[in-house]
């Protein structure tokens, strides 16, 4: 099958209006003899559920959590982009979207990230609407905020929550619809496959979590909004039932799977404590507006921190070595994340790093609370800081952050097209779940921005095309494809609960977050990988043989829960790997360590990989399929990043 | 810090709705202080999967405090013995050696339990389902700056907004009052402009519901603020109680 992305003719700023005029419309009284099942119920899912069900089509809406709120978008911190230049500093829609092409290091389509800065601006007015309270200034109106990777103030937010106050504002539209019996919700329940009908995705085979019920649902159309996959990292900011399996099962149904290995590792996480460690907490990016980043400038001077014979602020001025501020001045602290996450690597790899492990750098705010007042910073940062207290059991207000980098967001995905479309179609991903704005690297505050985008603003326009052209006819509940899918799934749980051996998931689970981690994580070597790939391999083969899995299906059973995702997991793996491996330049959060240039940044080879990597599954065992969407930029001219 | 501890556990275990539920100990062996309370029940769940056992059963998600799926009554306390957290964020250093931990699930007559500790409180969805929303559709909407808001009229609205949805508070009341949730939510919006053309309507169809979910009434007691992760204010409940009040001099079709 030709990759074919659907980028609509035109000039760039003018494509989106056209294709909108010219995508098929659903006439309203036929909306309502259309189903479309969305899954998954964060920003993307609940945005997209919401809206369109107030368009008037039938939504059928699940979530594995007990309550929709719940999904992960919750959890996010720092803030929300917006190319509204409130601030008159300079911003525009095209300056966010050349931000977002330059900071993802030119591995996105000029098109849709187009889009995306376009439709920003009517996000905020939206939220707003709902009554999402975001930061305002004395006069009443919104305030904003700087985010890396970015020279003007565009980022809206909500103290430290923006994600949880984005999600509620597209919970209530959701509840708006579901009193209005336009959606149905289906909390607690998990997908576990797609029904794909002569091609086109028809349905989903679901788990009632509490019962164990396998159920299948019909629908015209079925929207993966089931977010990342950093948990494959075992150790990440993910909540801990983010998983991959939805999107996985959708793969092996034939959605080609795009730049597996392009994940983001954020600077600023509370770095590991023990072997009990269970998942990371992010430090919001908007720390680094403040906060100053430093290790000691000598090893030895490092070595007496870790043995606890000096504290961070006994180390003078002239000892301390601000890295970020030192290598990329006109950025500093600021830079974007891959950058940041790499040069706090390197510090460690020398030797400089701090606190007991010496896996950590500081983030310190002496400067800020001089400048500004505790009490100004506290105002800014004081939840950030009291959730640091409350996990370190150490004062930042009086010593500085200890931070790493940790798995934080998945910018691979399912590959989409222009209309958010997988290479099934009728089924598509929105959100992190897609592959599609953010290339090879995600700028902060960018992710609820473009689940917001996809969901209000993009499918309910893309969706209606495809409808129009299915037409309304029922889905055909009783066709074999439903029956047999349902079958699969059961089978597959019989297996898993038929493993009565003696290594626990989770111990899996951990021995493959080491082995992405240590293989796959902030730099990656052919020779590693190729290691890694016979790693994985033999890990699958042994939990097939001898994890234990609890309990039956016919109750809740979080044995079984935990063991299918795991053992997905597994296969995005190898998957991962092969996807790295094809790689060989390093561009963003993908570091190759063959490629490099002689001041260690990330060194792109457009010449040979100015393309999507979309990986096509070809049965169990096989090697998968490489296709490549090839990227043109017509628009930006590529150069190498540079935040010096 | 240093030092490992043993605890002893009392956990409520209960197969499932329907079965009589129990308390059944156990030991948590060298806990490190720098553990979750989560992550230690993680341990002592993997030491009775290589047993062979059904691990303790509870609801957990995002571990930072946010997602509001984490519940537990530790010690007689929703969310442990510390303010102003949430049980994901208590960590082992507030318990000591040797200590006895009692682990049980939220008990209200509106949350039944679905599993040893995990309770499904699907009633909070339903009650905001009838009003805890501003009825706009998407698009069309006006520029967000279009919109001024008073600084100190956001910030109050935003604390209320800080509610989780958790149940904590039902859990502290003796009355299983879900009185703080439902007023923290219709508060947000009866502080915002936003919230302003559907502000009776919208306290009135809450609470209604909220009496159908068959939460209990208010007294005044505090518990729930007391105990509430997110520090959400009683002013909350007399703001509600005032709108709701007010709701009644309306003609029915004026609301």
């Amino acid at each position: 099958m030709k990759l074919d992305a659907k980028i609509p003719e035109g000039p760039l700023a003018e494509k989106w209006s056209k294709h909108k005029f010219n995508l098929k419309l659903v006439n309203p009284a036929n909306k309502r003899k259309y189903t479309v099942i969305v899954v998954g119920t964060g920003l993307a899912g609940s945005s997209a559920a919401a809206s369109l069900a107030e368009l008037g089509y039938n939504v059928k809406a699940f979530c594995y959590q007990d309550s929709p709120r719940r999904a992960h978008s919750i959890a996010a911190q720092g803030g929300i982009n917006a190319a509204k230049n409130y601030r008159n500093d300079g911003d525009s829609v095209y300056r966010l979207f050349y931000d977002t092409i330059k900071g993802g290091d030119y591995r996105a389509r000029e098109a849709n990230v187009y889009r995306l800065a376009e439709v920003s601006v009517n996000i905020i007015d939206q939220c707003v609407a709902q009554g999402v309270p975001f930061a305002r200034e004395y006069g009443g109106l919104l305030d904003n905020r700087s985010f890396g990777g970015a020279q003007v103030s565009r980022t809206f937010y909500a103290r430290g929550q923006t994600g949880q106050q984005l999600l509620l504002g597209a919970y209530s539209a959701l509840n708006r619809q579901i009193h209005e019996g336009k959606v149905e919700m289906f909390s607690r329940h998990e997908m576990l496959d797609v029904v794909v009908v002569d091609g086109q995705a028809k349905g989903v085979v679901v788990r009632d979590m509490v019962t164990g019920e396998i159920e299948t649902h019909a629908g015209h159309a079925v929207l993966l909004c089931t977010g990342g996959y950093g948990n494959v990292f075992y150790l990440s900011t993910n909540a801990m039932g983010c998983n991959v399996t939805a999107a996985w099962r959708a793969h092996k149904r034939g959605a080609y799977f795009g730049n597996p290995c392009f994940t983001q590792i954020h600077p600023t996480c509370i770095p590991v404590t023990g072997d009990h460690q269970s998942k990371l907490t992010l430090m919001s990016e908007s720390l680094r507006n403040d906060g100053r980043v430093w290790v000691p400038k000598t090893k030895e001077l490092a070595e007496q921190i870790r043995s606890g014979k000096i504290k961070a602020s006994e180390i003078k001025e002239d000892d301390r070595d601000y890295f970020l501020e030192r290598k990329y001045p006109s950025f500093g602290n600021l830079v974007p994340r891959d950058v940041a996450s790499r040069n706090a690597k390197e510090m460690v790899d020398e030797g400089r790093g701090v606190g007991s492990s010496g896996v950590a750098v500081y983030l310190d705010f002496a400067d800020a609370i001089q400048r500004l007042g505790e009490d100004a910073v506290r105002a800014k940062y004081g939840n950030l800081f009291d959730m640091y207290y409350q996990i370190t059991d150490e004062n930042p207000y009086k010593e500085p952050m200890r931070i790493y980098p940790a798995v934080h967001y998945t910018m691979g995905g399912l590959w989409v097209d222009y209309n958010l479309q997988t290479t099934v179609p009728g089924l598509y991903a929105l959100g992190e779940a897609n592959f599609s704005d953010h290339g090879a690297n995600r700028l902060g505050a960018s992710a609820l921005m473009q689940g917001l985008a996809d969901g209000y603003f993009v499918i309910p326009y893309t969706l209606g095309d495809y409808l129009a052209t299915i037409g309304p006819k029922a889905v055909d509940e009783k066709h074999p494809a439903f029956a047999e899918t349902k079958k699969a799934v059961e089978d597959r749980i019989k297996q898993l609960l038929s493993l009565k051996g003696n290594k626990t998931v989770d111990e899996y689970h951990r021995e493959l977050g080491k082995i992405m981690w240590e293989y796959c994580g902030m730099a990656r070597s052919e020779e590693g990988l190729k290691k890694a790939k016979k790693m994985i391999q033999e890990l699958k083969a042994d939990f097939w043989k001898n994890a234990i899995v609890l309990g039956k299906n016919e109750e809740f059973n979080q044995s079984l829960e935990k063991a299918g995702r795991v053992a997905d997991f597994i296969e995005l793996g190898e998957l991962m790997i092969d996807d790295a491996l094809d790689r060989t330049e390093s561009c963003g959060g993908h570091f190759r360590i063959e490629s490099q240039t002689e001041e260690g940044e990330a060194k792109r080879d457009d010449e040979k990989y100015a393309y999507v990597a979309a990986w096509e599954f070809k049965g169990e065992g096989q090697p998968e399929a490489l296709h490549k969407e090839e990227l043109k930029f017509e628009n930006v001219k590529l150069t190498q990043r540079s935040y010096k | 810090m240093s030092g490992t501890m043993n605890l002893k556990l009392k956990v409520w275990r209960q197969p499932n709705s329907e079965a009589k539920g129990s308390f059944v100990n156990y030991d948590a062996a060298n806990v490190s202080p720098d553990m979750s309370f989560l992550e230690m029940l993680d341990v002592v769940n993997e030491d009775l999967v290589k047993k062979g056992e059904d691990p303790i059963h509870f609801d957990h998600d995002c571990r930072e405090g946010i997602c509001g799926m984490c519940s537990l009554h530790i010690n007689g306390r929703p969310h442990g013995p510390k303010q102003a957290i949430t049980t994901c964020q208590l960590h082992m250093r507030s318990f000591q050696d040797g200590q006895t931990v009692t682990i049980e699930p939220w008990r209200a007559k509106a949350f039944p339990v679905i599993k040893d500790l995990a309770v499904d409180r699907s009633a909070f969805d339903r009650i905001q389902q009838t009003g805890g929303f501003v009825s706009v559709n998407t698009g069309g909407v006006p520029d967000a700056n279009a919109i001024a808001i008073p600084k100190p009229v956001a910030d109050e609205a935003f604390n209320s907004a800080t509610c989780i949805g958790c149940g904590a508070c039902v859990a502290a009341c003796k009355n299983a009052s879900a009185m703080l949730f439902v007023s923290a939510k219709v508060s947000q919006m009866a502080l915002l402009p936003q919230g302003q053309p559907e502000r009776y309507r919208r306290v009135q169809a809450m609470v209604t519901q909220m009496d159908e979910e068959g939460f209990g009434s208010c007294t005044n007691t505090g518990a729930c603020e007391a105990e509430c992760p997110k520090e959400i204010k009683i002013t909350n409940i007399a703001r509600m109680n005032r709108d709701f009040f007010t709701a009644k001099f309306f003609k029915q079709e004026e609301v």
